[in-house]
């Protein structure tokens, strides 16, 4: 499908952290996927209302946590450590703003690499603000104009990766998921998901190529970990949200099928299926992000992690020192452990990802479908998909079959009440025509007026192939 | 008399068709209005049941709330004829700032589906789109969501905005992630629902009527 029809990495034991078969090497010499795990850190403002006026408080903000976070990898001797900024919605909607910010942490990163030696890269990750008018526009306009400035000014700048959380077709998935609609799912990342992930990312790439720096990758957290939050909070059941982050893999993959090279982002639990496909290093975040939000992937999720994330936290006064501080801590400790691991050997690397992966994959379905050697049938079952919106079916059927599979062998726990709804998104995907253009012709039918705007996402002009 | 049983389950499994069928059928047969109405609240009583006893998951509940209100819309002509009304009026939206919408479009549904009329000011909606739309229409309740903890100023100034332009019997029930009951009290919000099922409840205990 597309630009990847085959499995970069085709054996279990070869999925696994530290290591990818097309490592990245920074400009500072970090080699992403090369045989080490760097920590990757975000931070966060606490309760502050975001505007002209708080702006001078908000630099004091971010000023304190670089610094803080600088000083303390390099005391804990990291071996390289990921800045990433996420950009709250004014930050991207006034680019300076974004910019200012950016411009403070790169000069503390130069200023600690000039004292202290730490080696150390910024990823950029502006807010993508194109949903806060109904229905989104995509394409153009001043949410989009200012989201391309912040991009093209802060890589000039110095932010070497580049990377989003990007909302095309969320206006859609959220209600798909409130309903528990597989069709609708599968329509809002496949269909105009993917539509969107490619027109976005051909203009970042285009961003990149101009200021030589990498496109770094994409998520589908706006689906898949809404799904994971819906199901922790019991909103919707756990073998849903475990199909929906099948599902996801094929929308966060147009990003590399436009250039990205990694390392993916943090927050894409979809990221070992796109390892395996792409062969690009992946950040990821488990138990060192239950800062941000929980989720039953603790440990499995730094199975397969080039760089290990706390997703973000906010800047506030814990017990020994700011919380920014402390995580960063925590994550160099958690990267120092793997990389012993990999230092003693491909057995013992084997063996921690053996630990991480077993401890999280009989307690949850959603952990299940990202064991390394699940990731891998789910890519497999992607990548021999004609197209998009054939994968994202076939995404789907492969991680139900894995779970009854994995639910008879006794090899994860599925309640009654949950196992219902394999039948259930089973026969909703089933009932799926072939033809993409007939599924599109099916859904428009049925999606209210007003929701989303198809021309938007290119609909009726240029099918997916 | 047509069988009201039938269409309280119709509700609890979603069927909508069947639902919005027998209603029709109920209200040719002549069959009370208000006893149709029982009916429908019953299925959505009973789906709320199986919520809190962890047997179904929000989307059935919401599949339901889907047949109620379809329903809702071929029986409210006759209610309104005999002056039954909504038991409430409500509006509800993500405060200016947040864009999040999922929770917010949760607990309107529910609210819908237990006959409350709703006004969505939808997100990223400033004090003066939920002022307006409670004035507009009468509103018992104003229910106000946040996802992001630098959104949740957003909430208390809202809240202040609603109290000063007079609307002060108007009750204002708060909901979002990083929300808690303490938060609610802070900024002199009247209640505080955790989840959108619970809402139904908070809601009716905020404007006095049963549970």
């Amino acid at each position: 499908m597309g630009a990847y029809d085959t499995l970069a990495i085709t054996h279990p034991d070869d999925l696994r952290f530290g290591v990818a078969p097309k490592p990245l090497t920074t400009r500072r010499g970090m080699v992403l996927g090369g045989g080490l795990v760097y920590p990757e850190i975000n931070f966060t403002l606490p309760n502050i209302e975001i505007d002209a006026a708080s702006m001078p408080a908000i630099r004091k903000h971010y000023e304190e946590c670089i610094i803080g976070v600088l000083r303390r990898a390099a005391e804990l001797e990291a071996p390289g450590l990921i800045v990433e900024f996420e950009t709250l919605p004014p930050m991207t909607h006034h680019p300076e703003w974004g910019l200012e910010l950016t411009r403070i942490m790169l000069d503390a990163m130069e200023d600690a690499h000039a004292k202290t030696g730490l080696r150390s890269v910024f990823r950029m990750t502006p807010n993508d603000n194109r949903e806060f008018v109904r229905p989104p526009v995509m394409r153009s306009g001043e949410y989009w104009e200012n989201m391309l400035k912040l991009f093209d000014t802060t890589a000039a700048a110095g932010a070497e990766l580049l990377s989003i959380e990007s909302v095309g077709g969320k206006e859609l998935h959220d209600e798909s998921l409130q309903m528990g609609d597989i069709s609708g799912v599968i329509f809002a990342l496949c269909v105009v998901g993917v539509r969107d992930m490619r027109f976005l990312w051909e203009n970042l790439n285009e961003i990149a190529d101009f200021h030589d720096v990498n496109c770094a990758g994409d998520t589908a957290c706006g689906f898949g970990n809404t799904a994971m939050v819906l199901a922790e909070q019991k909103i919707i059941p756990r073998t849903f949200a475990a199909v929906v982050r099948a599902v996801s893999a094929v929308r966060s993959l147009v990003a590399y099928e436009c250039g990205a090279i990694g390392p993916g982002k943090d927050c894409g639990y979809e990221n070992p299926i796109l390892k395996a496909i792409t062969g690009y290093p992946m950040s990821m975040e488990g138990k060192t992000a239950a800062c941000a939000h929980k989720s039953p992937l603790g440990n499995i999720a730094a199975a397969t992690c080039d760089a290990w994330s706390n997703e973000s936290v906010q800047n506030i006064r814990l017990l020994s020192d700011m919380a920014p501080v402390c995580y960063v801590e925590q994550l160099i400790y958690d990267c120092r452990l793997m990389n012993e691991a990999l230092a003693d050997g491909r057995d013992a690397a084997l063996q921690m990802c053996k630990w991480m992966v077993n401890s999280d994959a009989v307690r949850d379905p959603q952990a299940y479908v990202l064991t390394p050697t699940n990731a891998l049938r789910i890519a497999d079952a992607i990548v021999h998909a004609g197209n998009h919106y054939l994968a994202g079916k076939a995404a789907a059927l492969t991680a139900v079959k894995l779970l009854r599979e994995g639910a008879e062998a006794g090899e994860v726990k599925i309640p009654a009440n949950e196992t219902r709804w394999l039948d259930l998104i089973e026969a909703g995907v089933e009932a799926l025509p072939d033809d993409e253009g007939a599924f599109i012709d099916q859904q428009l039918a049925v999606i209210e007026p007003g929701r989303f705007l198809p021309g938007e996402y290119g609909l009726l002009v240029d099918p997916v192939v | 008399m047509p069988d009201l049983t039938a269409l309280s389950k119709a509700i609890v499994e979603g069927h909508r068709t069947h639902a919005v069928a027998w209603t029709g059928e109920a209200l040719e047969a002549g069959t009370d209005p208000a006893l149709i109405l029982d009916a429908l609240v019953g299925g959505m009583e009973e789906i709320g049941r199986l919520w809190k006893a962890n047997e179904v998951f929000v989307p059935e509940v919401l599949i339901a709330a889907r047949a109620m209100k379809e329903s809702m819309q071929v029986l409210e002509p006759r209610l309104a004829e005999g002056g039954v009304k909504p038991e409430a009026t409500a509006v509800i939206g993500t405060v200016r700032g947040d864009l999040h919408d999922i929770g917010k479009n949760l607990v309107a549904m529910m609210w819908k589906g237990a006959n409350i009329r709703v006004y969505d000011v939808g997100t990223n909606a400033a004090p003066e789109d939920f002022i307006k739309a409670a004035k507009e229409n009468d509103a018992d309740v104003i229910g106000l969501s946040a996802l992001l903890t630098t959104t949740m100023p957003a909430m208390k100034s809202t809240v202040q905005a609603i109290r000063a332009a007079g609307l002060t019997n108007v009750k204002i029930i708060i909901g979002g992630a990083p929300v808690t009951q303490a938060y609610a009290d802070e900024i002199g919000a009247d209640g505080y629902a955790p989840d959108a099922v619970t809402a139904i409840d908070h809601l009716r205990q905020a404007v006095g009527l049963a549970n």
